[in-house]
């Protein structure tokens, strides 16, 4: 069965506005005065005006038109969109986890102290690193963090001039805005035939300016950089340290740790592999861990324990900390459902859930291979990790049909389309990453689909073009889009006008 | 005009690896992005150009910010672009701010992204392709 989209020709909130409508009435004016400045204030406030199930109804409209990992296959590449289980969020919703403030005295807290406090050991034991922050609010913040504490490293080693950071061909493009960020100079490397860092490349690229290697493992293209310890030793005797992005710790879950790999600084999303729903805009989590000797460098505070008072507490008392970097501790939800997840599953079930990541991406990479017009850009004796990247440009010089075309015509057969373009290394990509909570009957409907489009794109090409055509909202201009964004309901009007 | 595949190389100019062309004019040399280039970056919507009298180098592996003239923003990624010389910024293309699908449309002419005062012409051409150089460098597998 495939996903059917509502078609509902929704207008926005503000267009169905009416003056003087309202959906609830307070009881009197509010009490007592807020001194807000007078620069600050609005004479109009231009809310939308609606009755109660008028909102009801739009929201509900609109829900019926949204695709989800709870509507159907979601195989965006590189976002290990899984399904989470719904414990998790019901645990995170009680009233111990949801109301409790982060204001209130330690005493009053020690729960959830201790959760954050066992949650960093479980982390701490996946990667393989010494001491967790959970406190980063999302994965690129994460690697922001990863960055400072690799400066606060090297200038306490006396070793300040280290002011290149190298990136792979292959990185999520928040590799090298995060060191940029921080102040680094991004310096790229090739990949080689084998879609895995070229050694030789990054041998000929460390000097005695690198600061660190930014490295996720498995990469983007789904591969483990089986070199990894020769790289590791690279950096290590080039004075740099090692960061391991952890994007695609879910095709290792269990099996290997990044610690063990040689990675110095370890960054989880634990909105991907540990069960917060991902792609909804957040909130995220994005702990970074790191080994005994950047263990003091750690932003403020962590959470210790005090054995004698037998006290859970945040210690603040921390002189070679980078200090603060987020409001109070974190997203706790976040933390509350990784922690749930953990429990839920034990060691083996993460190695479980490898396990089935892995076996689902190679069994869509063999069954793929079958179907013309879908090739591999890299060598593909081995097997890949948790996704796989496959190119359409075959089926582009045959048809002129694009990777982006299929991508949508996808829509039109109503699953998600995968991770179009990424990384940019391959030609026409289609990233593809099932994840483990897929079954083998929705995984042979995808390939189905792939080889129905292929056919579709030889025989009509025209109608892929113009794909999506099944869908409420048809082909978008996504160069106007870009070159002219109207992001706001003000803009908008303003745009109007003109 | 040579033709590969759907892609226009034009003679009389060099290319780079990155798939940059240069036209030399005089003791200048004017650089932009090959046919090549924009068709796999799709449609450009923005262009960010290297600032008058910066001084850049030849492209090399490891890539670094030295060899960047600017980068080009396409619906697909942002990609630098890396310079096929090694030299001084002397003018840039100020119509590509207003413009930015000039890349796509006239990747040769009114697509150019800027001129450079090469600093080491005569030894850096060498590492520059013709056209009959860089046509068989497209016809290769990547």
């Amino acid at each position: 069965m495939s996903y059917q989209q509502a078609r509902w020709i929704e207008p926005l909130i503000f267009e169905l506005s009416k003056p003087g409508r309202v959906g609830s009435s307070l009881p009197g004016k509010p009490r007592g005065s807020i001194n807000v400045p007078k620069e600050l204030l609005r004479e109009k406030l231009e809310l939308p005006e609606l009755s109660e199930p008028e909102v009801v109804r739009h929201y509900t409209r609109l829900s019926q038109m949204n695709y989800g990992v709870d509507s159907g296959f979601y195989p965006l590449g590189s976002c290990t969109m899984k399904y989470n289980p719904k414990v998790c969020e019901e645990l995170a919703a009680l009233e111990t986890a949801s109301c409790i403030h982060p204001h209130q005295a330690e005493e009053t807290v020690q729960g959830a102290l201790e959760l954050m406090y066992r949650l960093e050991r479980f982390l701490a034991e996946i990667a393989g690193v010494a001491r967790i922050s959970l406190q980063p609010s999302a994965g690129a913040h994460g690697e922001f963090i990863a960055m400072l504490l690799t400066r606060a490293y090297h200038k306490s080693e006396r070793d300040g001039k280290r002011d290149r950071v190298i990136v792979p061909d292959s990185a999520h493009g928040t590799n090298p805005a995060s060191a940029a960020m921080a102040g680094y100079e991004v310096v790229t490397v090739p990949s080689n035939a084998r879609g895995r860092v070229d050694l030789e490349a990054l041998k000929a690229a460390v000097s005695e300016r690198t600061a660190a290697l930014m490295l996720t493992n498995p990469n983007t293209l789904g591969l483990f950089e089986n070199q990894i310890i020769d790289i590791a030793e690279v950096i290590h005797d080039a004075g740099g340290l090692l960061f391991y992005d952890g994007a695609n710790l879910n095709g290792i879950l269990g099996k290997t740790r990044p610690g063990d790999m040689g990675f110095d600084i370890v960054h989880f999303n634990l909105h991907k592999t540990f069960a917060t729903p991902h792609g909804g805009g957040g909130p995220g989590a994005g702990p970074i861990g790191v080994q005994k000797e950047l263990e003091k460098f750690l932003p403020v505070p962590v959470v210790e324990y005090d054995r004698k008072r037998k006290r859970y507490y945040f210690d603040y008392n921390r002189p070679h900390s980078i200090g603060k970097i987020k409001g109070f501790y974190g997203n706790f939800g976040v933390l509350v459902k990784a922690y749930a997840y953990l429990l839920l599953m034990g060691a083996e079930g993460l190695n479980e859930v490898t396990e089935a990541a892995v076996l689902n991406a190679n069994y869509i990479m063999h069954k793929l291979l079958g179907v013309k017009g879908y090739e591999l850009k890299f060598d593909a004796s081995g097997p890949c990790k948790h996704e796989v990247v496959f190119s359409t440009e075959s089926l582009k010089l045959e048809t002129g049909v694009t990777a982006r075309d299929v991508a949508k015509r996808l829509l039109d057969h109503g699953i998600h389309a995968p991770t179009y373009y990424f990384p940019p290394i391959v030609p026409e990509a289609l990233m593809i990453e099932p994840t483990e909570t897929e079954p083998r009957e929705e995984l042979d409907h995808f390939v189905d689909v792939l080889n129905t489009i292929a056919q579709e794109a030889r025989s009509n090409p025209e109608k892929l073009r113009s794909a999506p055509t099944a869908t409420a909202i048809g082909k978008l201009d996504e160069a106007k889009a870009s070159r002219e964004p109207i992001l706001s309901w003000g803009t908008h009007r303003k745009s109007a006008k003109k | 005009m040579v033709k590969v595949g759907n892609y226009d190389v034009p003679e009389g100019l060099y290319y780079s690896r990155e798939h940059e062309w240069v036209k030399l004019e005089g003791k200048l040399a004017r650089v932009g992005a090959t046919d090549y280039a924009q068709s796999k970056l799709g449609d450009v919507v923005y262009v960010e150009l290297p600032e008058v009298g910066k001084q850049v180098k030849q492209a090399t592996e490891p890539k670094t910010k030295e060899m960047e003239l600017g980068a080009v923003e396409s619906i697909k990624a942002v990609s630098a672009v890396y310079s096929p010389l090694s030299g001084a910024v002397k003018e840039t293309n100020a119509a590509l701010q207003e413009r930015p699908e000039l890349i796509n449309t006239s990747p040769y002419n009114e697509g150019w992204i800027c001129v450079l005062e090469p600093s080491a012409l005569e030894t850096e051409l060498k590492n520059l392709m013709d056209a009959k150089a860089y046509v068989e460098f497209l016809k290769k597998p990547e």
